[in-house]
């Protein structure tokens, strides 16, 4: 087996197990659908975004959860939603599902629960992120080695 | 992001311009993308307030000299800081300039009440998010064909009762039958019917996501 069908295996295996373990949902597979000449780098850009988005509402309900003098919890919801309105997007199946549980805490105005919540979202948003780098790595090494990127269903 | 506008050149009239509006950069650039691959024009915004001021309807002095280039279809996200876009839809539909632009609301929230007041006031179409590729093309082929049957008069039944605006009239000139599975632009096979889950032939068109 030459170097780039080699690449490919592990590019296969790797995208099957993230699937499998629930890193990605099928919407990922449609965003990497979408990518094409006109724009090569459109997964790698849309993650980018997302992973921004990540930190920067992450960074809001820390804060808006450290207020002891009582905390907004529509506010911290309205970043939770935010959150799992792009992650639902993107496809970063773990961090929607730590954003669904994270809401009913928030409704139920239960801090506690809240920072569980949220050291979760933080965990899965840190896994999803080692992840992708991993996966577009593969995926410069193929095309490096002149191959092209398989396409997993 | 904000593209501004491109001028339409002459010849391109079968390539639709979306305006998509949405408060998410990320759900931006997924939506400029589906269109894109759709074959539209897009101009995408970040609020409902830039959307008005993109079709010059904000009172404002200008509306940043866009005002020939036509909108052919709205897509708009429903929750938004600022203004909804269930309040986006309602200006529009407002406006006599603007009200038969179709405005298609997005939302990841499948929530009834939401659906049908947004239906009721006019919306073509609520889609449950995230959207998909398959959803776009066929908002969008809809769009072509609309505006390729329509005649001078769109005939299309109006859900809301204005007082300046009676459309008695049943036929329409776009001859959609309620077999078909869009309901896009002629709203007759279901605007007769009561809005209920059971019946709105818009409401088969929602997938659970969640």
């Amino acid at each position: 087996m030459n170097i780039v069908n080699q690449l490919q295996r592990q590019f296969i295996d790797f995208s099957t197990s993230l699937h499998r373990e629930g890193f990605v949902d099928d919407q990922f597979t449609q965003l990497q659908k979408l990518q094409d000449e006109n724009s090569p780098d459109f997964v790698v850009e849309v993650v980018s975004l997302f992973f921004e988005d990540c930190e920067k509402l992450i960074n809001n309900m820390a804060r808006a959860l450290e207020q002891t003098q009582g905390v907004d919890f529509k506010q911290v919801d309205a970043s939770v939603h935010q959150l799992k309105g792009s992650s639902s997007s993107i496809g970063a199946m773990r961090v929607k599902n730590a954003c669904i549980s994270f809401r009913s805490f928030c409704e139920a105005q239960n801090r506690e629960g809240c920072l569980r919540c949220l050291q979760q979202v933080t965990h899965e948003y840190s896994l999803l992120k080692n992840k992708l780098q991993t996966l577009f790595t593969l995926e410069q090494q193929i095309l490096a080695a002149g191959g092209s990127i398989p396409v997993v269903d | 992001m904000e593209v501004a506008g491109e001028v339409l050149q002459s010849g391109s009239s079968q390539e639709l311009h979306v305006l998509a509006v949405d408060d998410s950069y990320v759900d931006r650039k997924v939506i400029e993308k589906l269109l894109k691959i759709s074959s539209c024009k897009v101009t995408a915004v970040e609020s409902g307030a830039r959307a008005l001021q993109f079709l010059g309807l904000d009172g404002g002095k200008g509306s940043l000299g866009f005002n020939g280039l036509k909108v052919n279809l709205i897509m708009t996200d429903y929750s938004m800081p600022g203004m909804t876009g269930y309040e986006l839809l309602k200006k529009i539909k407002r406006s006599s300039t603007f009200r038969e632009i179709p405005v298609v609301i997005m939302s990841s929230e499948n929530i009834l009440t939401r659906i049908d007041s947004c239906l009721e006031e006019g919306a073509e179409e609520f889609l449950v998010k995230p959207v998909k590729l398959s959803d776009v093309k066929r908002l969008t082929k809809d769009c072509v064909t609309r505006g390729e049957t329509e005649g001078k008069d769109g005939g299309r039944v109006d859900k809301r009762k204005l007082e300046d605006d009676n459309h008695t009239s049943s036929s329409s000139s776009i001859p959609s039958s309620p077999s078909t599975t869009t309901s896009f632009g002629c709203g007759l096979a279901t605007s007769e019917l009561p809005l209920s889950p059971m019946h709105s032939s818009k409401r088969a068109k929602l997938r659970d996501r969640d």
